[in-house]
């Protein structure tokens, strides 16, 4: 690991003892290091039934008829639910999905009805019980076929089959066209990957007799969900309690409500039971949204000296036969167009179209990877046609500190040249690449293996994203009588380590060891609001807030010892749990004894206890896209090194090295955590991940034919932090959760075109696949000599 | 449907302590352990064998819980994830994945952790190579596994066959 220091740190930070910038276990890992963290399948309540759903099982569908009586005459079922049972409040961003389907099922994994029984296994059996009667319709299997003349109308109140249309526009594209010397146009296609979070989907709803509902919920976003899902459940808002338990991975899924959330909300209503409903590894497959699919219709042009001039983007979405965030992730990938490099003329349109595939919401990186993959692929392909390094190309285009691009994102503070070059330096990559430029060459001809290497970099917020008017967090704290102290964050903790960075701000502040520091981020009751776990904002927003709340408490802690101790509150200190004298060193007395003071004084009595709502300075997007959607801004570059054999199609990632501007390190081993486990999901994405689609079925709900990386896939990795000391951040941290998986994979795919001469624009990048595009390239003279073979 | 095929008698050792008790035929393991004896550290993550993360030992062979039948383990010994520490202590392998990081989301964990253990039992200082195919058949879709193989890599430097 390296480090690049842009500036000195801060002169508190670099005291023995700082807890910033160290390696620190994560807080709730020895729970589930013994296995006795309680997952959302591990919890039972008394008297809990267990929900399972009917899906669809055909994608596109007229209900005739539901006939649940011989389900509901199985001994052990307690509740049968259907469209007919529930108010069908329309919800998701395009408000075309309701919990239960009516009259039609656009989609496989439509839910058509559900039942609460005692034991799983019955309620499996009820659902086999269930007589649903059907008028098939003609599937919609495609965005081609959704938009020609005559196409089936999947819902009626969209009669083109199009229900979103976004336009970006900056600069004049005719005029950067004109000023272009070169100019590239390729079309680049994205698949559907899955989350695959290792626990599945799952959810407890449990109403009390006063009719509040308490969910144990896996929702990455409790306070806009509890909003949100009032209404579809008729439960008003204030009546709602979201207890998270831990979380078995998030990445994005549990950020939109789900069909299945309502519908247990219901079934525990007929039963006036808690009822239990978690998804088997196939519904999770089949009835979870994934990465939303993306054809990218890309052009760009450079003058000769390689200045970028244009860019022109086109996006058409399968938007499935729902909407839920996919839809809206163009937000994110207009903004790498718009703004990772300099160009003065970006000209962008999306159409977002149904079909009767299954369809898509967040997932880590929010339409950034699908952008990032078109974009840094087609850098190379210009970099190719000037002649010029794709490092130099992307160094003269870069953004530097203090740019505001023609989006009207300020960067206050910009790491990318230091990326590209450190990445770069770490990776070898002048000589490298020129020992590997046209590879085919350099081959050993007893082998069919050749290797290559290339780069990605990346545009992301790291600040937080202003969707909402805001973007906050809130924080409580409360110092006890013995020195301990509790921390109410809005932030959850799905896994990345938030948890653990909050703690690690807060002892930091105020001079307690992280034994002492008891977080709570799981329970709306509790805890104040937050937006949630997305755009890599929690340790920025939250970390701010809760550095805030301390930084408060901190000063009240020094004012009473100071009163105390007949001393001035800048002449102290306070660490590992003491009040010291910052001269000499010396501890004068244990906090936990300045606050006992405080509480049982003589005079008076008094507790320490602070608040802070941190809201990040970033402004939300106008009509046209325009804004500071962040209060920063994170970059990085990854550099990929591979090998390809020419014979099979395998791509085998040899090393990964990336440097990233993350403004600051705060905890060192979460954050290599983010960018490792950032990086075999872009593996994944790049070289073997696919939800297969056929017809509107999904063909491998299993783990077995939905290859995820395993431990051999693991490629050596050389990772460096660029800090930049954003002047916003936490002791100057940006986000980073999503940034990692960014890059990963049009650095791999410009390896592979460096080690093959083949550039290939479709994901993943299967041996099936590098193998039919290495037949295509070699052309008609091959294809005779196999035939005559 | 459930209670048509009369239960068997069952009788095994689970974390050292002998256990007796009634179960279906068509029960797997996994289900016997996380239902009937509440050890739910075992974690079902996929049903078919792909995933890793209801991991024991069976034996002391490393065995997906969710493919073995419970009434196949009649006389043997179990070992899941609640055996392994002691006397409030963690055992070694869980204080070198916490130290090291290789726990974001937890849910793998469990089963990771028995996997290494016996990896560690039948080599006390595996190699690299050897330890990323000893966890070949545990998916983690946090950490990107380089977090867990340093784990076992610490582990393995000793050389110790305590697992």
């Amino acid at each position: 690991m390296h480090d690049v220091a842009v500036e000195s740190v801060a002169e508190r930070e670099t005291r023995p003892g700082t807890l910033i910038g160290q390696r620190i276990p994560k807080l709730d890992a020895p729970e589930k290091a013994t296995g006795l963290a309680r997952y959302i399948e591990d919890i039972k309540l008394p008297r809990m039934l267990y929900g399972k759903i009917l899906f669809a099982d055909r994608p596109h569908a007229r209900i005739l008829n539901i006939d649940t009586a011989e389900a509901e005459a199985l001994p052990g079922v307690r509740a049968v639910i259907t469209a007919a049972d529930i108010e069908l409040v329309p919800f998701g961003y395009g408000q075309d999905n309701t919990a239960l389907k009516k009259e039609k099922v656009t989609c496989i994994r439509d839910e058509v009805a559900a039942v609460a029984a005692d034991t799983p296994q019955i309620a499996a059996e009820a659902l086999k019980r269930i007589r649903v009667t059907y008028e098939d319709l003609p599937v919609v299997a495609s965005t081609d076929e959704a938009r020609a003349p005559g196409a089936p109308v999947i819902h009626a109140k969209v009669s083109d089959n199009t229900p979103f249309r976004y336009d970006y526009a900056h600069g004049d594209v005719e005029q950067g066209i004109r000023e272009s010397d070169v100019i590239v146009e390729d079309t680049y296609v994205l698949q559907r990957v899955a989350h695959c979070c290792l626990g599945t989907s799952g959810i407890i709803a449990d109403f009390d007799a006063d009719g509040r509902l308490t969910l144990y919920s896996l929702t990455q976003v409790p306070f806009l969900y509890k909003h949100d899902l009032a209404r579809v459940i008729a439960v008003p808002p204030e009546k709602i309690r979201i207890i998270q338990p831990p979380i078995g991975g998030g990445f994005g899924s549990k950020l939109d409500i789900h069909p299945f959330e309502p519908i247990c909300v219901f079934l525990a209503r007929a039963t006036r039971r808690p009822v239990r409903l978690v998804f088997s590894r196939e519904e999770e497959f089949l009835a979870t949204p994934t990465r939303q699919p993306m054809v990218i219709h890309l052009r760009s042009g450079a003058r000769k000296d390689g200045t970028f001039t244009f860019r022109d983007v086109h996006l058409l979405l399968d938007n499935g036969g729902h909407t839920s965030w996919g839809a809206t992730t163009p937000w994110i990938s207009m903004r790498t167009f718009s703004s990772l490099y300099r160009v003065p003329h970006v000209r962008q349109h999306v159409d977002v179209v149904y079909t009767n595939n299954p369809y898509a919401c967040a997932f880590r990186g929010y339409g950034n990877p699908q952008a990032t993959f078109a974009l840094e692929s087609q850098v190379d392909h210009l970099a190719e046609e000037l002649g010029l390094d794709p490092l130099e190309l992307r160094l003269k285009n870069a953004h530097e500190g203090g740019d505001t691009t023609p989006q009207g994102m300020i960067l206050q503070t910009c790491g990318l040249k230091e990326c590209l070059q450190t990445a770069a330096r770490n990776a070898g990559w002048k000589e490298k690449r020129s020992a590997s430029n046209r590879q085919s060459s350099t081959v050993n001809r007893q082998s069919s293996v050749v290797r290559g290497i290339g780069m990605a970099s990346l545009f992301h917020v790291g600040g937080g994203a202003k969707i909402y008017r805001s973007d906050g967090c809130g924080t409580i704290l409360k110092l006890d009588d013995f020195g301990g102290i509790t921390i109410l964050t809005g932030s959850s903790e799905i896994g990345q380590g938030s948890e653990t960075m909050i703690a690690q701000i807060v002892a930091e502040e105020l001079g307690l060891p992280l034994k002492n520091v008891r977080v709570i981020n799981n329970d709306t009751d509790l805890t104040p609001w937050d937006v949630g776990v997305h755009a890599s904002r929690t340790t920025f927003v939250a970390g701010n807030s809760a550095l805030r709340a301390a930084r408060e408490a901190r000063r009240k802690v020094l004012e009473a010892a100071a009163a105390r101790l007949k001393r001035k509150p800048e002449e102290l200190d306070l660490q590992e749990g003491n009040v010291m004298d910052r001269t000499s060193g010396k501890p004068l007395e244990s906090i936990g004894k300045v606050i006992r003071g405080l509480h049982f004084g003589r005079s008076k009595n008094e507790l320490i206890m602070t608040t802070d709502f941190y809201e990040p300075a970033s402004t939300a997007p106008d009509e046209r896209h325009m804004g500071n959607i962040s209060s920063c801004y994170a970059f990085g570059t990854h550099v990929a090194e591979v090998e390809v054999d020419l014979e099979t199609g395998v791509v085998k990632v040899l090393k990964i090295t990336a440097a990233h501007d993350v403004g600051r390190v705060i905890n060192r081993l979460g954050i290599e955590g983010q960018v490792e486990g950032g990086i075999a999901q872009g593996i994944g994405y790049c070289l073997s991940e696919e939800v297969k689609v056929e017809g509107g079925r999904v063909l491998n709900p299993t783990f077995t034919d939905y290859k995820l990386c395993t431990a051999p896939d693991l490629p050596e990795l050389d990772i460096s932090f660029v800090e930049t000391h954003d002047p916003a951040g936490p002791h100057g941290a940006k986000g980073i959760g999503e940034s990692p998986l960014i890059p990963v994979a049009p650095a791999i795919a410009n390896a592979v075109y460096n080690a093959t001469g083949v550039r290939i624009s479709e994901l993943p990048l299967t041996p099936e696949r590098v193998l039919s595009k290495l037949h295509e390239a070699r052309g008609e003279s091959d294809r005779r000599l196999e035939i005559d073979d | 449907m459930p209670d048509v095929i009369d239960k068997v008698e069952l009788a095994f050792t689970v974390n050292g302590e002998p256990v007796r008790l009634r179960v279906a035929p068509q029960d797997t393991l996994l289900h016997v352990l996380r239902e009937d004896l509440e050890l739910t550290g075992t974690k079902y993550g996929c049903g078919e064998g792909e995933c890793g993360a209801c991991s024991v030992l069976l034996d002391g062979k490393v065995v997906n819980s969710c493919l073995v039948l419970a009434a196949e383990c009649a006389g043997s010994e179990v070992l899941t994830i609640e055996g392994l520490a002691a006397n409030g202590e963690l055992h070694r392998i869980q204080k070198a994945f916490v130290d090291h990081g290789a726990i974001q989301c937890g849910f793998c964990t469990p089963g990771m952790i028995m996997a290494t253990c016996a990896l560690l039992r039948a080599n006390s200082s595996p190699s690299e190579g050897e330890i990323q195919r000893a966890l070949e058949g545990n998916l983690c879709r946090c950490t990107g596994y380089r977090k867990i193989v340093d784990a076992v890599r610490s582990l393995a430097q000793g050389g110790v066959a305590d697992a």
